[in-house]
C-alpha cells in the first residue's frame, strides 16, 4: 500500500508540454519577484528570508521523495542532517570554498539516499515507513557517537567561509547568504520542473499510483524508485548544506524527528503535488516561526503538531488546492481547459 | 557482568519493550492503522503515575489510576481521531498521530515541566535476590515475570476466546461481522483504549529502564515500531519474540560494546525487516 | 491450420510448469506452445489456475518447476520487467490502469517505457512528443480518441477495459496475455471489446483467458482446458464443443 491513492487530489497532469503562454511565464515569475522583492524591501529580515529559501529546497526534495514518488519518508531530516555536517566536515578539514563545500555536501547526501534507499525500497507501505524511520535513527545516533567528526552534542562550527565565486563574501546581514540560497533554490527548482515532466517523473508518478502496472509496461521499479530517492536526498543536502553554511554552525537537532515532522507539515500544508506547494507552506511555517520564536522547542511541538493535525483535517490537498479551486471555475467558464502541469484536474465528463 | 546477568537485563527490558508495544501491533497490525502515537500514550500513563507518585499515592494506586486514566484517554482519542482515519490511507494517518505525538509531548511538559520524571519503585519490589552466581534486582524479576504473564493472557484471551475471534473477524470483514451482530466500534474502541492502556502500564512499570524525559514519546517510537515491525504487525507472539530478541541484544551491545551498539541493533533490525518484510510471525489474518 | 505449434516454430513455450501454494498444486507440469499468430483460448472452471498460468508466464509468480522459453530465449529466470521488455504483455482481470491520469498520459508513458526513454530527465521535449503524438493514434485506433484527455477515472468501465487492452497494444508485443478482457463489462459496452479483440494484429501471439463462450468460441483458433492446474485437454473450438470430458467438467449441457 502506497501513499498514493489517498492523498491529494488528483491532477491530471495532460501528456502534451504546452508552450508557456506569456500568462502562464508571468504567472512562473511572481515567486521569484517576491524572492528579490523581499531582498529589496527587506533588508533587516534576510537571515528570516534565508531559512525560509532553504526550508522551500528542503520542503522540494520531500515533494520528489513523497509527493511524486510516494514514498512515505519519516525521516528526511537525516539527509538534511548529513549535507550540512558534510558541508561542514568539508569547511573544516578540506576547503571552505562554500560551492565545492555545497557540491560535496550535496554528493554525501546522494550517496547516502542511494545506499539506504538501494536497501529498503524492496519494501512497502508500513514496513518502508518504519526502516525510513529506522535508517534516520541510526544515522542520528551515528552523527551522536563520531564526536571527533560531528562533535556530537555540540555539533560543528563552520570556519568563516571564502567569498562566493571570489567576489561575494558572506556578511553580519545576510545580502550574500540570501542570495546564494535563493540562486540554489533556482537551480533545483528548475530541475525539479524539469524531471517532475520528464519520461523518468511521469513513470515515478506513475509507480506512485500503481507499481503493477508500472511493471506491466516494463519499468524497473525498484530502480527508477532509488534514483528519485537519491535526487531527493542529494536536495535535502544541498538544503542542509545551505543551512550550515549560511548559519555558520551544524546542530545535532538538524537530524531530529521535530525536523523530519517539520518539513513534513511544510510540504504538507502548502501542497503535496505542485512544486510552489514548498514557497507556499515554507511561507506559512517560517512566520509562524518567526512570531512564534519566544516559544521554548516544546511549545514549538504543539505548533507543529497541531499544525500536521490541522492539515490532515481541512487541507487535505494542501493550501495550493485553492489554485485547484480557482482553475476550476475558470475551467467551467471557458470552454477548452486550460489544462498544463501544476494546473486543476481535466473537467468532469458526464460518460 | 557474566552473560547470565546482562541475559536477564535484557530479558526485563525485553519485556518492557513487549508490554508497550503490543498494544501497537494490535492498533497497526490488527486495525490497520497508523499510529504513530503510541508512544505518546505510554508517555502520558508514565508522567500521570510519576505524577501521582509525586503527590502521595502510593506505587499500586498510581499505576492503576494512569492505566485507567489513559485508557479513557485512548478510548476519546479512538472516537475522536482515529475513527475518522481508518478509510483514509498511510500518509493522513502517519501525518495526525504524528502531530498528535508532538500536541502530547508539549502539554504534557507545559503541565509538568521539562525536567526529566522519576518514578520510584514501591519498597516492597526493591531489593536483591539471591540467585546464586549473584544477587540480582527483585524488581527486574518482577517486570519478566510481568511480561510473561502478559503474554499468557493474551495467548488465552485472543487465540482461545471469542473477543479475539470477533476481532479478528471484524478486522477482516467488518460489514459482514456488523451483520452478525458484532458491535465492530465498541469493538475497535475497547481495542484501542486497550492498547493504549498497555503501553501506559509498560512505562510505568518499566520507567526504571526506559527513564521518562520529555522526548519519550518520540525517542522510544523507533523502537515500538520497530518490535512490532520485526515481530510482525498483528501478530502478539511476534512481538513477543521480537521484544526479547532484541531486548537482549540491545543490552548485549550496550554493555559489550557500548560505541557500537546503535550501529548493531539498528543493522539487525535493517537485516531483519529486508529478510521478512511481513515480520517474524505474520498475522495469520495478514494482508 | 491449428496453432499446435511445432515447439520450432513456437514464440512462447513452456514445458513441465508447476507451481504449489501450500498443500494446492495450482500448476502441474503444464507443456504449451503458442505459435507466432496463435488465437489461444485458456478456458476452464473456477479456480482451475487460468490467472496463475499468466501470472506465471509473466514472472509475477516464480514457478516450482518447468522452463519458459521466448523466441528461443529460456526467460523463466528474468524479472517481469525485463520479460515485458521482450515482448511479453498482459492484461489484467481487474483494470490496472493510472486513474488519476488522462487516458492519453497512460499510453503515452507505456511508449516512452517500450522506447527506453524512461530513464530520461533532462533532455525529452521532442520524444517525449513523438509518444503522445503515437498515443492518440492509438487511442484512435480503440475508439477512445474522444476521451483522450480525460481522466481515467472518469470513464466508465468498459472504455476503461479498452484502455487497458490499448496500453498493451502500444506496447508493440510479440505475445499477448488477455485475462479476461470482457470481465466486469456490461453488456452494452461489450461489443467495442470483442470488436477489439477481432481486430488483434494478425503477427501477434494472443493466449486469451475467458469465461464468456461466446467470445472464446469466436476468438480461439485453438481452446486449452485447465482442470484443478492440469491441462485436460486441447483442440479446435469444434472438438473441445464436442468433447464429453470437457461437457461434463465445465460447459455443461447448454452448448449444442
Amino acid at each position: 500500500m502506497t501513499a498514493s491513492a489517498v492523498h491529494g487530489a488528483p491532477r491530471a497532469r495532460p501528456a502534451a508540454a504546452p508552450m508557456l503562454s506569456p500568462g502562464r511565464v508571468v504567472l512562473h515569475a511572481i515567486p521569484w519577484l517576491l524572492v528579490i522583492a523581499a531582498y529589496v524591501a527587506l533588508p533587516d529580515y534576510l537571515t528570516l528570508g534565508t531559512n525560509v529559501l532553504i526550508m522551500i529546497l528542503f520542503a522540494l526534495s520531500l515533494e520528489i521523495a513523497l509527493g511524486y514518488a510516494g514514498i512515505v519518508s519519516l525521516g528526511h531530516a537525516a539527509f538534511y542532517g548529513v549535507g550540512a555536517y558534510a558541508a561542514g566536515i568539508c569547511a573544516i578539514h578540506f576547503t571552505n570554498e562554500p560551492l565545492l563545500g555545497l557540491l560535496f555536501a550535496t554528493a554525501v547526501a546522494a550517496v547516502f539516499g542511494l545506499i539506504t534507499g538501494a536497501l529498503i525500497l524492496h519494501t512497502q507501505g508500513m514496513t518502508l515507513m518504519m526502516l525510513t524511520l529506522a535508517v534516520a535513527a541510526l544515522i542520528a545516533e551515528a552523527a551522536n557517537q563520531a564526536h571527533a567528526l560531528t562533535g556530537g552534542d555540540d555539533g560543528l562550527q563552520l570556519p568563516a567561509l571564502k567569498p562566493l565565486l571570489g567576489l561575494f563574501k558572506f556578511d553580519l546581514w545576510g545580502h550574500t547568504a540570501y542570495l546564494y540560497a535563493g540562486a540554489v533554490l533556482l537551480v533545483w527548482f528548475l530541475l525539479s520542473w524539469r524531471i517532475v515532466r520528464s519520461p523518468f517523473g511521469r513513470s515515478v508518478n506513475g509507480i506512485r499510483q500503481n507499481p503493477r502496472r508500472m511493471r506491466a509496461i516494463g519499468a524497473p521499479v525498484w530502480r527508477r524508485l532509488v534514483a528519485a530517492y537519491g535526487l531527493s536526498a542529494a536536495m535535502a543536502g544541498t538544503a542542509g548544506a545551505l543551512s550550515a553554511q549560511a548559519t555558520g554552525s551544524v546542530g545535532i537537532s538538524s537530524l531530529s524527528l521535530l525536523t523530519s515532522g517539520t518539513v513534513l507539515m511544510v510540504l504538507v500544508l502548502g501542497g503535496m503535488r505542485r512544486l510552489y506547494g514548498a514557497f507556499v507552506g515554507a511561507v506559512v511555517y517560517v512566520v509562524v516561526q518567526d512570531l512564534a520564536a519566544e516559544l521554548d522547542p516544546f511549545r514549538w511541538m504543539f505548533v507543529i503538531g497541531g499544525l500536521l493535525m490541522a492539515s490532515v483535517l481541512f487541507f487535505e490537498n494542501g493550501l495550493m488546492s485553492i489554485v485547484d479551486i480557482v482553475g476550476r471555475a475558470r475551467a467551467s467558464r471557458k470552454s477548452p481547459p486550460a489544462c498544463g502541469p501544476d494546473r486543476g484536474p481535466a473537467p468532469k465528463v458526464t460518460p | 557482568m557474566t552473560h547470565l546477568t546482562i541475559l536477564l537485563d535484557g530479558l526485563a527490558y525485553g519485556m518492557v519493550l513487549f508490554i508497550i508495544s503490543v498494544g501497537l501491533t494490535v492498533t497497526m497490525g490488527l486495525m490497520r492503522v497508523v499510529n504513530l502515537a503510541h508512544g505518546a500514550f505510554a508517555m502520558i500513563g508514565g508522567y500521570a503515575a510519576s505524577v501521582l507518585v509525586a503527590s502521595g499515592f502510593p506505587f499500586a494506586a498510581a499505576a492503576a489510576l494512569a492505566v485507567i486514566g489513559v485508557a479513557l484517554v485512548g478510548a476519546v482519542a479512538e472516537l475522536t481521531i482515529y475513527r475518522p482515519l481508518y478509510r483514509k490511507g498511510e500518509l493522513p494517518q502517519s501525518l495526525m498521530t504524528f502531530g498528535f505525538t508532538f500536541v502530547v509531548i508539549a502539554t504534557l511538559t507545559t503541565l509538568f515541566g521539562t525536567g526529566m520524571r522519576t518514578l520510584p519503585i514501591p519498597a516492597a519490589l526493591d531489593g536483591l535476590v539471591d540467585l546464586g552466581f549473584r544477587a540480582y534486582p527483585l524488581y527486574r524479576l518482577f517486570l519478566i515475570a510481568v511480561g510473561l504473564a502478559l503474554f499468557g493472557l493474551l495467548w488465552v484471551a485472543v487465540d482461545g476466546t471469542l473477543i479475539g475471534a470477533r476481532l479478528r473477524a471484524a478486522v477482516d470483514n467488518p460489514r459482514m461481522s456488523q451483520a452478525v451482530g458484532v458491535n465492530v466500534n465498541l469493538l475497535f474502541t475497547l481495542t484501542f483504549a486497550a492498547g493504549c492502556a498497555l503501553a501506559a502500564f509498560g512505562a510505568v512499570v518499566g520507567a526504571q529502564l526506559l527513564p521518562l524525559d520529555p522526548y519519550y514519546a518520540l525517542r522510544y517510537l523507533v523502537l515500538f515500531l520497530v518490535v512490532v515491525g520485526v515481530g510482525g504487525l498483528g501478530n502478539f507472539k511476534g512481538s513477543f519474540v521480537a521484544a526479547i530478541v532484541l531486548g537482549i541484544v540491545e543490552t548485549s551491545c550496550k554493555y559489550l560494546v557500548p560505541s557500537l551498539a546503535p550501529y548493531i541493533f539498528y543493522s539487525l533490525v535493517l537485516a531483519l525487516l529486508l529478510w521478512k518484510p511481513a515480520g517474524l510471525m505474520p498475522a495469520r489474518s495478514a494482508r | 491450420m491449428t496453432d499446435a505449434a511445432t515447439p520450432a516454430a513456437a514464440v512462447l513455450s513452456t514445458r513441465g510448469l508447476s507451481k504449489t501454494f501450500g498443500a494446492l498444486q495450482v500448476a502441474r507440469g503444464i507443456d504449451l506452445d503458442l505459435a507466432r499468430s496463435a488465437r489461444l483460448g485458456l478456458i476452464g472452471p473456477n479456480g482451475a489456475g487460468k490467472t496463475t498460468l499468466v501470472n506465471l508466464l509473466t514472472g509475477f509468480t516464480e514457478p516450482d518447476a518447468g522452463t519458459i522459453t521466448l523466441d528461443g530465449e529460456r526467460i523463466d529466470r528474468l524479472s517481469g520487467d525485463e520479460r515485458v521488455r521482450r515482448g511479453l504483455v498482459r492484461t489484467h482481470q481487474l483494470n490496472t490502469l493510472l486513474v488519476e491520469e488522462t487516458a492519453r498520459e497512460n499510453i503515452a508513458v507505456a511508449i516512452a517505457e517500450r522506447e527506453g526513454l524512461g530513464w530520461r530527465m533532462l533532455r525529452y521535449g521532442a520524444r517525449w512528443r513523438a509518444c503522445v503524438a503515437e498515443a492518440d493514434e492509438r487511442l484512435a485506433e480503440v475508439g477512445l480518441a474522444d476521451v483522450a484527455g480525460h481522466r481515467v477515472s472518469e470513464l466508465p468501465y468498459g472504455r476503461q477495459r479498452l484502455l487497458e487492452i490499448g496500453i498493451a497494444l502500444a506496447m508493440r508485443p510479440r505475445v499477448l496475455l488477455l485475462d479476461e478482457p470482457a470481465a466486469g463489462v456490461p453488456s452494452g459496452e461489450a461489443h467495442a471489446i470483442h470488436d477489439m479483440i477481432d481486430r488483434l494484429p494478425p503477427d501477434v501471439a494472443v493466449l486469451m483467458i475467458e469465461h464468456d463462450m461466446e467470445i472464446v468460441f469466436r476468438f480461439a483458433r485453438e481452446i486449452i482446458v485447465l482442470v484443478q492446474g492440469a491441462i485436460l485437454t486441447r483442440g479446435t473450438p469444434a472438438q473441445i464443443a464436442r468433447d464429453p470430458q470437457v461437457r461434463s467438467v465445465y460447459l455443461g449441457r447448454s452448448v449444442a
